[in-house]
């Protein structure tokens, strides 16, 4: 089982707002048009995207994904944070893009199942 | 523990929606999700349920000036109504459709208005009733039976 904890380990990944880092990580979803992840992501799955605004915690909470990973070196804005604290969402972010840090992602969801 | 919620026969509750306001988007929705995770619904109703009134809710920001959230939840349904003071629906048909979005760039940017909110609603819902006047406002009932 892989928890949000060895993810982030694993890939390097800068936490901004600790959330329920033992969550357990079902798999990952990718898009940037939050009703797009309203209608297909699926609770546990990590969240891979470019926004940054604090609709994405709502998504999150929504959704019941397990953290949300902004790409390209974007930081979450600072209402983003607090929502996030509030709602224990946990958002990290990375300097890689969105495929790169997919493409990583996917060899350790895959090696694990 | 379950005896007692059964005697609570209906759970209702409101919430007042401000037109723009994205940084409290979710709020009304996300305080339905709790309530029905607390009243044990089953997890599949409190999904859908969540995120129709979560979409519907962001229609209201996105489009409308105000507007009021109202839920009930009882043993056969779980009925959300949101009200809104906002431009109306020109096209019920057409916005049903999805890809169609009146929303503006600044708002796509966000990662909203892709035209699937109104179908993603539907989606989740048993029911969709929709009653729009242009230049006054739109109504949605959404309901989800809880039983088959």
């Amino acid at each position: 089982m892989l928890r949000v904890n060895d993810i982030i380990d694993r890939l390097g990944l800068e936490t901004k707002v600790k959330g329920d880092m033992d969550a357990e990580v079902t798999g990952c979803y990718i898009s940037d048009l939050l009703s797009d992840v309203m209608a297909n992501s699926k609770g546990g799955e990590l969240w891979i995207t470019l926004q940054t605004h604090p609709n994405i915690v709502a998504v999150a909470v929504i959704k019941g994904i397990s953290g949300i990973i902004i790409t390209n070196g974007r930081l979450p804005e600072n209402d983003t944070i607090k929502k996030a604290e509030a709602e224990k969402i946990t958002i990290v972010t990375t300097q890689h893009t969105t495929f790169d840090i997919a493409g990583l992602l996917y060899n350790i969801i895959k090696n694990v199942k | 523990m379950s005896r007692m919620r059964d005697i609570v026969d209906v759970i209702e509750g409101s919430f007042q929606l401000v037109g723009g306001d994205f940084t409290n988007a979710g709020t009304a929705s996300g305080e339905l999700r709790t309530v029905l995770l607390k009243a044990n619904v089953q997890q599949d109703i409190t999904r859908r349920a969540a995120i129709a009134a979560f979409e519907a809710e962001m229609n209201v920001i996105i489009h409308a000036v105000a507007g009021t959230f109202h839920y009930v939840i009882n043993r056969e349904f779980v009925r959300i109504t949101i009200t809104d003071m906002g431009p109306g629906i020109e096209d019920i048909e057409l916005a049903m459709q999805e890809g169609y979005s009146t929303a503006p760039d600044w708002v796509r940017e966000m990662g909203w208005g892709a035209g699937m909110g109104l179908p993603n609603i539907k989606k989740n819902a048993d029911a969709l009733k929709i009653d729009s006047v242009i230049g006054e406002g739109t109504t949605l009932e959404i309901t989800i039976h809880r039983k088959r």
